[in-house]
């Protein structure tokens, strides 16, 4: 499973990609994968602040909920409201229109505490 | 210290077609394929086989199998007096309260045949034992017993097409004998699921040819341990161990119509009368609920005030919103009562519903 290396990744299998001085952050297709057919998403309003670290949202599958968790900190610009209606866009396109928030990122040195996609690939195998 | 988990004959399969493998009453199961939602409409508009073989099967044979099994459960073995017939029965032990749900089958002539919840085969065969008379019989044939299931609109034919021509189904609620291919089976409609179907007993080493044999029809599905509670939640079936357990009596959760207030001597009866006399005071009740997926243990609220927990908690991807049963306060199980259930840190709204949550299915039709 070779994720996209246009961005970077949390270990909390989220990415991050960035342009100008908004990150999108959406979760990994090996995420997607583990929690299966993805049914409800919980997400925060833009105008949320964001600290790196903070639960901010939940996905829930049949038979599982996982936390999101903030990989870097600012204020979400914007939410992606499509995923109340089809949240199963989460599973079929995790790195594209299953997008999840936009952040103004405060600090864009927080990006390299982040992993590469060669970086989060190792990772993901290591378990 | 780690407990080796069991796996049934048709293991190698599952890993074959990549199942998620995961833990369930110490077996080693699948619990999905493709997708729980995937699978789940499978079964619902085409058909989908389980591999269902952790289940408990006991034969009980002899001139006292019929005093000595009326002795033990609730329901009245003399309405399946017809050789084939099946019903649906709980145990219950001295205080009333549920040991375990089954499915009997009068398999034979001086005969019945048991099948019982994984979760529960130590427990009912041991309590089955220590009530059994000398005479009688009493064999479990789990081990050396396969059990597949196959549910769907499309079922039905295909277990037709495998039993060849001069082969009649089964009614509902009947098991019979069938050469399927090659394989010698009962075949017993009934299942799990609210559709049309069947649950087929082989010996577990003809079992991997005959789920290949299921399979090779393109409409069928594999089907894991996650869709096989989405469809039985759907109907508003119990799950023991979800719905019902050893601190609850049959009044209380819904199943008095497989306990005849007419029948007495068997053991419960009389702690079942007191219930039925005095009134349950809580009930399961089914629910919806919109927005996240109700789980077990979850508190159910009226008013801010907790009165009740979530028994059996899923998502219906049938209806497309979360369905629950709880047990609720009496007063407070009316179709059309609105509680509320704490999910996490949200409270959301949640309504009464009298089961089955879906009601069109290849079953009622």
């Amino acid at each position: 499973m070779a994720h996209p290396s246009d961005r970077k990744y949390s270990n909390e299998h989220e990415w991050v990609l960035v342009q100008g001085d908004v990150a999108t952050v959406g979760i990994s297709d090996f995420a997607q994968d583990q929690l299966g057919e993805v049914v409800y998403v919980d997400l925060p309003s833009a105008g949320d602040v964001l600290a790196t670290g903070d639960s901010f949202g939940e996905i829930e599958s049949v038979k599982s909920v996982s936390e999101l968790f903030a990989p870097l900190s600012g204020e979400i610009v914007e939410v992606n409201s499509a995923l109340g209606d089809t949240p199963e866009t989460v599973n079929s396109d995790p790195h594209g229109a299953g997008w999840m928030v936009k952040v103004r990122l405060d600090d864009a040195a927080q990006l390299d505490a982040l992993m590469s996609a060669e970086e989060y690939d190792a990772f993901i195998v290591e378990g | 210290m780690s407990v080796e988990l069991k796996r049934t004959a048709l293991y190698a399969e599952h890993i074959a077609l990549g199942a998620r493998m995961v833990p369930f009453a110490g077996w080693e199961m699948p619990v999905q394929y493709a997708g729980i939602i995937h699978e789940h409409n499978a079964v619902r508009s085409a058909a989908g086989v389980f591999d269902v073989g952790h289940m408990a099967e006991f034969r009980v044979f002899g001139f006292a199998a019929f005093d000595f099994l009326q002795g033990v459960l609730t329901n009245d073995l003399s309405k399946i007096s017809q050789l084939g017939r099946a019903q649906y029965t709980l145990m219950l032990d001295e205080e009333g309260h549920i040991i375990d749900d089954l499915i009997v089958y009068h398999s034979g002539d001086l005969e019945y045949l048991i099948i019982a919840n994984a979760s529960n085969h130590e427990i009912d065969f041991a309590w089955l034992s220590a009530h059994a008379p000398a005479e009688v019989e009493l064999v479990d044939e789990s081990d050396r017993t396969s059990l597949i299931a196959l549910q769907g609109p499309q079922a039905l034919g295909i277990v037709r097409e495998l039993a060849g021509q001069g082969w009649e189904a089964p009614s509902r609620f009947t098991l019979c004998e069938a050469l399927l291919d090659t394989t010698p089976a009962l075949v017993a409609r009934t299942g799990y699921t609210g559709e049309d179907g069947v649950e087929i007993l082989t010996s577990t080493s003809a079992a991997p040819q005959l789920w290949r044999s299921i399979l090779s029809f393109g409409q069928v599905s594999p089907i894991g341990l996650g869709a096989r509670d989405t469809l039985r939640l759907e109907m508003g079936y119990p799950l023991y161990g979800s719905d019902m357990d050893r601190t609850i009596d049959p009044i209380s959760a819904g199943l008095g119509w497989v306990v005849p207030a007419a029948k007495t001597g068997y053991v419960g009866a009389e702690a079942v009368a007191k219930v039925r006399e005095s009134g349950p005071t809580t009930k399961l009740v089914g629910m919806t609920i919109q927005g996240a997926i109700p789980r077990h243990g979850m508190s159910v609220l009226r008013e801010g005030a907790v009165v009740g927990k979530v028994a059996s908690g899923s998502f219906s991807p049938t209806l497309e919103t979360g369905i629950a049963t709880a047990y609720v306060p009496t007063g407070l199980s009316e179709p059309g009562t609105a509680l509320q259930v704490e999910i996490r840190k949200k409270t959301l709204q949640a309504t009464v519903v009298k089961p089955p949550f879906v009601t069109s299915t290849s079953l009622s039709a």
